[in-house]
């Protein structure tokens, strides 16, 4: 090439006056424009900007709000019957109607409201819990202690879920604690086994060798290192074994092995509203309704969550 | 006069792989490193030279054999021991992309050690320690509460190096740190250890399957094969006089930059696969891909000779 031009493809005459040279700045290419986040501050902002999760949470919300506030508001209690109004279609005095003893429907649904979702939260939380310990542990240190827990499971597995469940009941009749505890003697052992997997994924991560090498103990890296890695995902997977207690407890209810009048559930209501669904649908079809909706909500969040969670779908 | 400061003595690391059969993955390994020189380890993937780096820092426990850091045997100590050694070893990892935890700030990577150690009196004390620790790698203090995912790959290895010069150790053992790098920043990398090994008196085990790099920052260089070392001398001597022929396969398919030179270089060429380290059969590991393998080299293991000025070799058919 000459001095004197460079012609272009387009025939552009480019002298070499045309070129100034940019005074070198230090680093430019290492400036980082991004402002700093946080891994969850970044989560919230993806759940804020995603409209199913913002829906889905409020919804949640709603309901969790109406199980708090309405039977305190409500002038009925749920367990008081009135043999005058027995059957009542919703009218202006009861909202959802009243039942065949004559309580309010209104009351009733929020009261198994609470119930239903205390057996949901619990129901995925306890397993849970119980599952990231002693996953955690077996995967961590492995050995005889990995031996142990991995066959215990294997066994457990093999028994069905409904047997444990039955037994449960039996033993400590039929209240919303033997339920949750009933979820969690056959539900931890999943988690169990997907924390085990996990756990030993990262043992051998390089960041956890690193953290060893500066000196770490064993509880350091376990807290500080694997379990921050390990946490998002169980908590996508506490978010969507919420509608599967609640469904679980529904129909426990419904084949008569849960919760028992006067107490109540959604799963009880329905189970109660089934036998007149002919003559007397709302019965049915409220406390139905209610079940749909709140598990179709903790499913949407659960997505959601995990897509905000994933730290791949980062941007 | 130099001192030893590591000396390793028949370093043995096998793995169970299950239905009773072991991997040697190193299997009597013997160097020593003098304070403040650098030993460079090279092999080709899968010869144990990771292997070799981490069983000296004690994240796997040694079978057997010697490693005497200071003078003093460190292959059997307790886990508080190990704890206290940490100070003094340090470790560079190869994928900056994985030995970087991506929920903590880069200030919290490089503070991590001061804090388990308590180096510090105070926060603020670790936050200035962290700060000039992030200027010496070249990163400045806004980096500090920048995450690890905010980074480029050099900039990471950077935090990587910031965070083993944290505890102000003696020793370093860089296992590949630049082979996940592109070469640009792999030679700004590697200037950037020498300078420090010139200001701090560092001393390095540095692992790479780059012999020109190797030849670069090492003043001597060890060459491992299938878990042996098969050659090992000053750096200049192994790569002037290489005298075991996998060595000599090595450094002929070194590219040089020189088209005529390449032109009449004819290399050497070694056939056949790596055989398993699992169960590996007597004799000279090399074996079956050596030209010059004879009877003795597949019933007798070789074992290293000294051929003259510290340059070992273990080859039947080398003579001292």
């Amino acid at each position: 090439m000459t001095n004197s031009g460079i012609s272009g493809v387009s025939g552009v005459e480019l002298k070499q006056e045309d070129f100034v040279r940019l005074p070198k700045e230090r680093n430019l290419s290492d400036a980082i424009v991004r402002p700093s986040v946080s891994y969850w501050s970044d989560v919230f902002r993806r759940i804020r900007s995603d409209k199913v999760a913002v829906m889905s949470l409020g919804i949640i919300c709603i309901i969790s709000l109406f199980a708090i506030f309405a039977p305190i508001l409500c002038p009925y209690e749920y367990e008081t019957t009135d043999l005058l109004h027995t059957n009542l279609a919703p009218c202006r005095e009861h909202w959802f109607g009243t039942d065949s003893l004559g309580r309010d429907q209104w009351a009733r649904v929020w009261i198994g409201a609470r119930t239903s979702l205390l057996i949901g939260l619990g129901g995925a939380i306890v397993p849970q819990v119980i599952g990231i310990f002693l996953g955690g542990l077996s995967g961590y240190f492995g050995g005889w202690v990995d031996m142990l827990i991995m066959r215990i499971i294997d066994v457990g597995v093999c028994i069905p879920s409904l047997v444990y469940v039955t037994l449960i009941m039996l033993w400590l009749g039929s209240g919303p604690a033997a339920i949750i505890l009933a979820i969690a003697i056959t539900g931890w052992m999943d988690s169990a086994r997907v924390v085990r997997g996990r756990m030993l994924q990262f043992k051998n991560r390089e960041f956890v060798l690193a953290a060893s090498t500066q000196g770490a103990g064993s509880l350091r890296i376990i807290f500080r290192h694997i379990l921050p890695n390990i946490l998002g995902q169980q908590v996508v997977s506490v978010s969507s074994a919420i509608p599967g207690a609640i469904f679980l407890e529904a129909y426990l209810s419904f084949i008569g092995l849960g919760i028992k009048s006067p107490m109540t559930s959604w799963g009880q209501l329905c189970q109660v509203g089934a036998s007149f669904y002919r003559l007397y649908p709302y019965q049915l079809f409220i406390p139905g309704l209610l079940i749909s909706i709140t598990i179709l909500a903790f499913y949407l969040f659960g997505n959601c969550l995990r897509d905000a969670l994933d730290p791949h779908l980062r941007d | 006069m130099s001192e030893i400061l590591l000396e390793v003595q028949n370093l043995k690391k096998y793995f169970n792989v299950g239905k009773g059969q072991t991997l040697k993955a190193v299997d009597g390994v013997s160097f020593q490193i003098e304070r403040g020189k650098t030993l460079g380890l090279v092999g080709e993937s899968g010869c144990g030279k990771t292997t070799v780096g981490r069983t000296l820092l004690r994240i796997y426990e040694p079978d057997g054999g010697k490693i005497l850091f200071d003078g003093k045997d460190i292959s059997r100590i307790r886990r508080t021991e190990a704890k206290a050694l940490t100070r003094r070893m340090q470790m560079v990892f190869q994928d900056p992309y994985a030995s970087l935890n991506p929920f903590f700030t880069v200030g919290e990577i490089v503070g991590e050690g001061l804090k388990i150690h308590k180096l510090c009196a105070n926060e603020k004390e670790r936050q200035e320690r962290v700060y000039e620790l992030l200027q010496m790698v070249g990163l400045n203090k806004d980096h500090a509460n920048r995450f690890p995912h905010e980074f480029s790959g050099g900039q990471r290895q950077r935090v990587g190096i910031a965070r083993a010069l944290a505890l102000n150790p003696d020793f370093i053992v860089c296992d590949e740190p630049i082979s996940a790098l592109d070469v640009s920043i792999q030679a700004q990398v590697v200037n950037m250890l020498m300078k420090f090994q010139q200001d701090m008196g560092l001393t390095y085990l540095f692992i790479a399957h780059d012999l020109s790099m190797v030849r670069h920052i090492a003043d001597q260089t060890a060459v491992m094969y299938l878990g042996t070392m098969v050659e090992y001398g000053n750096t200049k001597e192994v790569y002037s006089n290489p005298l075991h022929p996998y060595t000599q396969g090595l450094l002929s398919a070194v590219p040089v930059a020189d088209p005529d030179y390449e032109k009449a270089h004819q290399r050497i060429p070694m056939d056949g696969e790596v055989p398993s380290p699992v169960n590996p059969k007597p004799g000279c590991r090399f074996c079956a891909r050596c030209r010059n393998a004879t009877d003795v080299c597949r019933s007798e293991t070789p074992q290293l000779k000294d051929v003259g000025a510290g340059h070992k070799v273990a080859c039947h058919h080398v003579q001292s």
